[in-house]
């Protein structure tokens, strides 16, 4: 009954520990890939509003006209990024949207995709679904888990069509400055590679200024499909609102997939995210609030023995458990059971990551003072 | 605002461990920074919002409109250092539009409080009128929602 290209996806090697933390009441969860506030209100009411002026329609394939002007705007003010909203952009139903729409857009059967490890968990499954033919890019914790420019170019004599890259990323937290982004678009350009680049994280960004991808050279906005959202930056995942940027070309093909499969984004959550734009008071606090949490928490895993790199963006830390030999499963439901704390296995993240967990601090201070306190208790009687 | 009178507005009970962790600053830069935000009047007091709805307290609140008469020279200042100095009142205000200072007044009862206003506001011979409004429901303090807050309903595990 069902296709083989689907059977052939494996199945979430941690679905029942996620399982397990959902049946579990009264866990303090640092497994959450979303923010912990709520979206801010004059967003929220904007939508109220929508909804009282009876706006319940479809909107054109290519989303309102007004949010992807107000995108590109965006865009332009922040990172001198020039795309047109006409033909250059298109509003997807979150970044996930956004991505499944560009794997589909430009893969054949048997392309080839550079997937960096540790990846986020949909990218894989995505190109596999296309079948496409996924090549894992590995990074370390030795390299701050950052791209190794000797292996990226060893990967790219296999001709792969595309290469996702996700900063800052989910699970590791790590991002890019413009130097090292030009390394890398140094060795890709050489190829004719499309880069897929998911930036949803952007907003999050501590330190460093964020540098899109399509941002470092005409060349490089030719061959790059930016994608981004509201989902995490302004905290609306809820919405489902996200936006591509692209060529032309790209961008057409891409509306006409979406035109057949989702038709457009709701017409209430496209107007949600005009008034987003102009909330930059709220998105600043936010930001501000996971810097502080991000201080404590890295402090407090390091401490513990769990080394964890700096992360320079989103709310992750991808952290080790060498030190203590325990497999990260094993650790993740051992410390739900005895202390209520939920973490999520590095394995959810490739298969090699088997002695690491990725911790979210998108939850309360209080929470990530007690959630240490248990894990160090935990920690003691291993 | 400085980082750390921002996480002591939202929490004066951290500690200074803690305060460190989050700022990256030393414990002495912190301490020396708290100090002198209290010698300057910055930090004014360290404070605890009690919700007294959820406590079984008797008191009422009343919020009293106040029309005075100001002073020469010094306006309205005398006459609001005599109203604010009366235990009574909470908070006390000098504010524009059609009456002048607004006092929070807070006692046992109704009585309690009609007579502040009768036995020693009115009199007061800068007083030209008054108007008592007594609160019945508080839904938020200093910033915080004291009625059922809203509650992200995130799954507790998600990529």
């Amino acid at each position: 009954m069902i296709s083989k290209r689907v059977k052939k996806i494996p199945p979430s090697g941690i679905r029942e520990f996620f399982d397990l933390v959902l049946g579990m009441p009264e866990v303090i969860s640092l497994g959450v890939g979303e923010p912990d506030f709520i979206t801010p209100w004059r967003i929220r009411e904007r939508a109220i509003t929508a909804l009282e002026e009876g706006l319940t329609s479809y909107t054109s394939n290519q989303g309102l006209f007004l949010l992807r002007k107000g995108i590109t705007n965006f865009l332009e003010k922040k990172y001198s990024l020039n795309y047109n909203p006409e033909e250059e952009t298109l509003i997807t139903v979150g970044v996930s949207e956004g991505m499944d729409l560009a794997l589909r857009t430009i893969l054949d059967p048997g392309d080839k995709v550079i997937v960096i490890t540790p990846y986020y968990v949909a990218y894989p499954a995505l190109v596999q679904i296309c079948c496409g033919k996924v090549l894992y890019l590995p990074t370390r914790q030795e390299e701050g888990f950052k791209i190794n420019l000797k292996s990226l170019k060893n990967l790219l004599s296999q001709n792969p069509k595309a290469i996702i890259l996700n900063y800052p990323s989910n699970p590791t937290g790590v991002t890019y400055s413009r130097g090292e982004l030009s390394q890398i678009w140094n060795i890709l350009s050489k190829k004719d590679i499309i880069v897929i680049s998911d930036e949803t994280y952007d907003e999050l960004s501590y330190g460093q200024a964020h540098v899109p991808f399509s941002s470092l050279s005409k060349k490089a906005r030719e061959k790059t499909i930016l994608l981004n959202g509201f989902s995490k930056g302004y905290a609306m995942t809820g919405f489902r609102v996200g936006f591509a940027c692209a060529n032309k070309e790209i961008i057409s093909a891409m509306t006409k997939i979406h035109s057949y499969s989702m038709l457009c984004g709701p017409i209430v959550s496209q107007v949600a995210a005009i008034e987003a734009l102009g909330a930059r008071k709220e998105v600043n606090q936010m930001q501000r609030e996971y810097n502080k949490r991000r201080g404590f928490i890295v402090k407090e895993l390091n401490r513990l023995g769990l080394s964890t790199v700096n992360p320079q963006g989103a709310f992750y830390c991808f952290s080790s458990l060498k030190k203590y030999k325990i497999n990260a499963l094993d650790f993740a439901k051992k410390l739900l059971v005895q202390e209520k704390v939920a973490v999520v296995p590095g394995t959810a993240f490739g298969a090699e990551f088997d002695s690491y967990i990725r911790i979210s601090y998108a939850n309360s201070l209080e929470n990530l003072r007690e959630a240490t306190v248990r894990i160090e208790r935990f920690l003691s009687k291993l | 605002m400085d980082d750390i009178l921002e996480i002591l507005e939202g929490n004066a009970r951290i500690s200074l461990e803690d305060l460190h962790k989050l700022t990256g600053k030393s414990k002495k830069d912190i301490e020396r920074a708290m100090k002198n935000y209290e010698k300057k009047g910055v930090i004014v007091k360290y404070k605890t919002i009690v919700n007294k709805q959820k406590i079984d307290s008797k008191g009422v609140v009343a919020l009293i409109e106040v029309k005075v008469a100001p002073q020469k020279d010094v306006g309205f200042d005398l006459v609001a250092q005599r109203i604010y100095r009366f235990p009574e009142v909470k908070n006390c205000y000098l504010l524009s539009g059609t009456y002048d200072l607004l006092l929070e007044v807070c006692g046992e009862d109704i009585n309690t409080v009609a007579s502040f206003v009768s036995e020693k506001l009115s009199p007061l011979s800068s007083v030209r009128g008054t108007a008592t409004h007594f609160m019945l429901k508080k839904y938020k303090e200093d910033g915080v929602i004291l009625v059922k807050a809203e509650k992200n309903q995130r799954l507790p595990i998600t990529y």
